[in-house]
């Protein structure tokens, strides 16, 4: 056998690849191996492959593809965490002398694993999964625009994260921070694969999130159900609009500046090299162009969230429409022209800065505004405080400490101090942690009882939540306290012993929040076994405002028997207030697009290809690129994409609810 | 859809369409195609943008007037502006429904852009011979990845003109090809504006500067 042969098949992957020498990372493996071993017997043994691939993986529902975003999430969400708990356990750890229990080359890793999971595998996943599910469901509509493209979206996401997952046992992932800024990252000082993991991870992910952009604003402005106009959305509706524009808007960049970094590793162009002409920097701008509406694209639909919870849980139609709608627009507008505050400190000169400076402060204007409408809408109010509604108020106490230090880190020479420091790190966790985190949370509780026909358990709710926050506190403050006595992020070890003693508080934070995490897990258990108790028939457990509430929990796959038709701002409540009877009869054949297995097959494909691509396994990239567009041409001489729901499976469905509701009134 | 909204004849308000007409199939797939190019136009955008800051730094190589054969680009051009033209009498043919016609224009399309892939390949293969690689500096890496991406996408465009080709011989202009040729003919002419771009910004204003 020749010895080209292994280096042919398999490129650069050797045995040496695996990170047998870090005990911790083989410990995980071995830990994630048993229970991925248990899964897939336990799938095995009850027969359960042939539900899940017809009922889940292949389906074009929307709503079923949104509670397969929030688990992936949710499942991301505890490495992103266990990724912060090594960090701040590091840290507390290496003072004196002491190196801690992380070498360097592991530490790189996780910080940047940490930062690359919680955005893009984490907080997208639960933001997408939240719009998937309840936006078509407000308009009234019965699916997306693009049924089959939002099942392929979903995979291409689930596609990134698992070539994130695979970096951690096979080869390593990035050692450069969550933006791989050159020219660090390229292939001079980044030789490994840790990167290719990195660029191809973000690229397939980039995909399925710029076609669900795509889908969702098509959805809200071809698919809403007559009589809403634009001003008559519900609010949430309107956050993942402009979110959706913003995606649409700012992942095309993103996708472009990878393109350009992997032709600098690959082909050895010079786009962001030191010499022959490349500039580093331009990475920088371009990166950030995406970066900065990357973070309105989260927070955005959050903001909805909390209009929808304000409003519903205060009993009170949602004060200052009208400016809520046109502050979301601004802030979509805005987070356009405020990218250089990222890098204040790149040289740009005085007058650029202060444009940039005073720009970041002016986003504060609309946020502001959005923050007196919420205060304004429980003003008078009825306040009933369930989950969701806790979230809202803890999210609106935290989002204003780190919208402070966000207008003070806006200030050109403060940011000269405070660039790179752990300030830094503390005021985006601040808004992120209490805007985005607690949005998603307070979706979930808001949410639940719709998706699945009873409510989340309060109790464990409660301990998870008053975890959460004061974990957040303890784990961040701190931070703040150290950025400003200088200390800089993403360091490892410590000389000072006087620092000591914040690394240590923010560890007991860290815990009280994995306390949290587990609380909310704890949650779910609790509420799936008592879930009799816990049920909901009404379909409109909340009292609610918008027409989700107006079908029934959890809603049928038609979502609704009859399209509703829309007069007011709050069309269910309206509806209930003028005396809205269900219909009993007149039910007709609906329809609907068929399951497909396409988009699990593509998206399958895309994830091979980018392993290869990792490894330098050309012909896998080859063959895996060829299989990809072979199977979507063949998909396009599939000409029957649809179905209709027998008028008999309708009335039935709709008899059984009708039986329900008699059975409380 | 107004109608719905008003009141019914007794005065009650109207809750939900009784009668209703599910959406034409395809209703989004235009506003769709439609953000989907603009979409495609940004990564066109970024690509002209790094060009603009990257395309003076020649590190003491080749510069423009050096490389481009604007006599070459110019033919090259009409290949593709001619493509444009041939798509539209295609779609013009659909439209009087002669199946014969419309595939005849779409394989004349279809050989103007092949002729464009095959004139900017040659440029490619000269300049890489002489030495202008996209490696050499920042300005030619910057060149050729803005260049190539509108080539591939030319490329993408022609197996896309094979695929409908064949669904058009299989089917017939039936409802979904019809939409499938517009969707097609909205992105050859978006890839004939951006080359507009291509040839004024990188090779008319290289040669000047």
């Amino acid at each position: 056998m020749s010895p080209d042969l292994p280096k042919l098949i398999f490129g650069r992957l050797t045995l040496e690849s695996l990170p047998l020498h870090e005990p911790i990372v083989v410990g995980t493996f071995v830990v994630v191996a048993l229970g991925g071993a248990a899964l897939l017997g336990g799938l095995t043994y009850f027969r359960l492959w042939g539900y899940l691939w017809r009922e889940w993986f292949t389906t074009v529902d929307h709503k079923r593809i949104g509670i397969m975003y929030m688990i992936l999430g949710i499942v991301m969400l505890l490495r992103g965490f266990a990724d912060a708990l090594m960090m701040r356990g590091q840290q507390m750890l290496a003072f004196g002398g002491s190196e801690g229990y992380l070498n360097a080359h592991h530490y790189d890793q996780i910080f940047t694993a940490h930062g690359v999971i919680m955005i893009f595998f984490v907080a997208m996943p639960l933001v997408t999964g939240l719009m998937n599910y309840v936006v078509p469901l407000q308009i009234g509509a019965r699916d997306v625009s693009f049924p089959f493209l939002n099942n392929f979206s979903f995979w291409m996401t689930v596609g990134g994260a698992v070539l994130v997952m695979a970096s951690l046992f096979i080869g390593e992932f990035a050692r450069t921070g969550w933006l791989a800024y050159p020219p660090l990252s390229n292939i001079g000082y980044s030789p490994d694969v840790g990167v290719d993991y990195y660029i191809w991870a973000l690229q397939i992910a980039g995909v399925g999130t710029t076609l669900s952009g795509i889908n969702l604003i098509c959805t809200i402005v071809k698919l809403r159900c007559p009589g809403m106009t634009m001003m008559k959305m519900p609010v949430f509706t309107w956050t993942s609009l402009c979110t959706n524009v913003l995606i649409v808007a700012s992942f095309p960049v993103l996708t472009v500046v990878l393109v350009l970094l992997s032709l600098d590793r690959y082909v050895g162009t010079n786009f962001f090299t030191n010499d022959f002409g490349g500039s580093p920097m331009m990475y920088v701008n371009l990166i950030w162009i995406w970066g900065h509406p990357e973070v309105y694209i989260l927070v955005l639909p959050a903001f909805g969230i909390f209009s929808e919870v304000t409003s519903t849980f205060s009993g009170k139609r949602l004060f200052g429409y009208t400016s809520m709608v046109y502050a979301t627009v601004v802030i979509t507008i805005l987070s356009y022209l405020v990218w250089l505050h990222h890098f204040f400190t790149m040289g740009s000169g005085a007058s650029v800065n202060s444009f940039f400076g005073i720009t970041t402060m002016i986003i504060s204007i609309p946020t502001g505004a959005k923050m007196f409408n919420w205060l304004f809408t429980m003003y008078r109010g009825r306040i009933r405080y369930e989950l969701p509604m806790m979230w809202t108020v803890a999210f609106m106490l935290t989002f204003v400490i780190g919208g402070m230090t966000g207008v003070l880190l806006a200030v050109p020479p403060a940011d000269f101090v405070l660039h790179n420091s752990l300030f830094l790190i503390a005021h985006f966790h601040n808004v992120i942690i209490g805007g985005v985190v607690f949005g998603a949370f307070a979706g979930i509780n808001y949410w639940f009882p719709k998706a699945f026909g009873f409510k989340l358990d309060p109790f464990w709710g409660k301990i998870s939540f008053w975890f959460w926050v004061t974990g957040f506190y303890l784990a961040f403050m701190p931070l703040y306290v150290l950025g400003l006595m200088g200390v800089t992020r993403r360091l490892r070890v410590f000389d000072d012993p006087s620092l000591q003693i914040w690394f240590v508080i923010a560890a007991v934070g860290a815990l009280f929040v994995f306390i949290g995490i587990l609380s909310m897990l704890m949650q779910f258990a609790v509420s799936l076994l008592r879930r009799e108790q816990l049920k909901d028939v009404t379909g409109d457990p909340w009292d609610g405002r918008t027409l989700e509430w107006a079908t029934s929990s959890p809603p049928p796959d038609y979502n609704f028997a009859f399209t509703p038709v829309v007069h007011d701002n709050d069309a269910w409540w309206d509806m209930k207030r003028r005396g809205y009877q269900r219909p009993l009869t007149g039910f007709k054949p609906i329809h609907m697009p068929s399951s497909t297995g396409t988009g699990i097959i593509i998206a399958g494909l895309a994830t091979a290809m980018g392993f290869a691509l990792v490894w330098y396994m050309w012909w896998l990239a080859v063959v895996s690129f060829i299989a990809m567009v072979a199977v979507g041409i063949g998909h396009t001489f599939n000409y029957h994409r649809d179905f209709d729901i027998p008028a008999e499976d309708v009335i039935r469905t709709e008899d059984a609810r009708t039986k329900l509701l008699a059975g409380v009134n | 859809m107004t109608v719905a909204v008003h009141p019914s004849q007794t005065g009650e308000p109207v809750f939900y369409l009784a009668d209703e007409h599910p959406h034409p199939e395809g209703w989004s797939t235009s506003l769709g195609f439609w953000i989907y190019l603009m979409s495609d136009c940004l990564i066109f955008a970024i690509l002209f943008a790094t060009y603009g800051v990257l395309g003076g730094n020649y590190a003491a190589g080749p510069a423009p007037k050096d490389l481009f054969d604007l006599n070459l680009v110019a033919v090259n051009t009409s290949m593709l502006l001619l493509s444009s033209i041939t798509y539209g009498f295609a779609m013009l043919t659909m439209q009087q429904n002669k199946v014969a016609q419309t595939q005849a224009w779409l394989a004349i399309t279809g050989l103007f852009g092949l002729a464009f892939i095959g004139i900017e390949l040659f440029e490619f293969a000269h300049m890489i011979h002489e030495g202008a690689t996209p490696q050499r500096s920042a300005f030619l890496s910057a060149f050729f990845t803005l260049v190539g991406t509108h080539g591939l996408h030319v490329s993408c465009g022609l197996i896309w003109l094979v695929t409908l080709m064949v669904q058009v011989r299989k089917f017939g202009l039936i409802e979904a090809n019809r939409r499938r040729l517009m969707c097609l003919s909205m992105f050859w002419h978006f890839l004939d504006v951006v080359w507009i771009g291509v040839f004024t910004f990188v090779y008319l204003l290289g040669v000047l500067r």
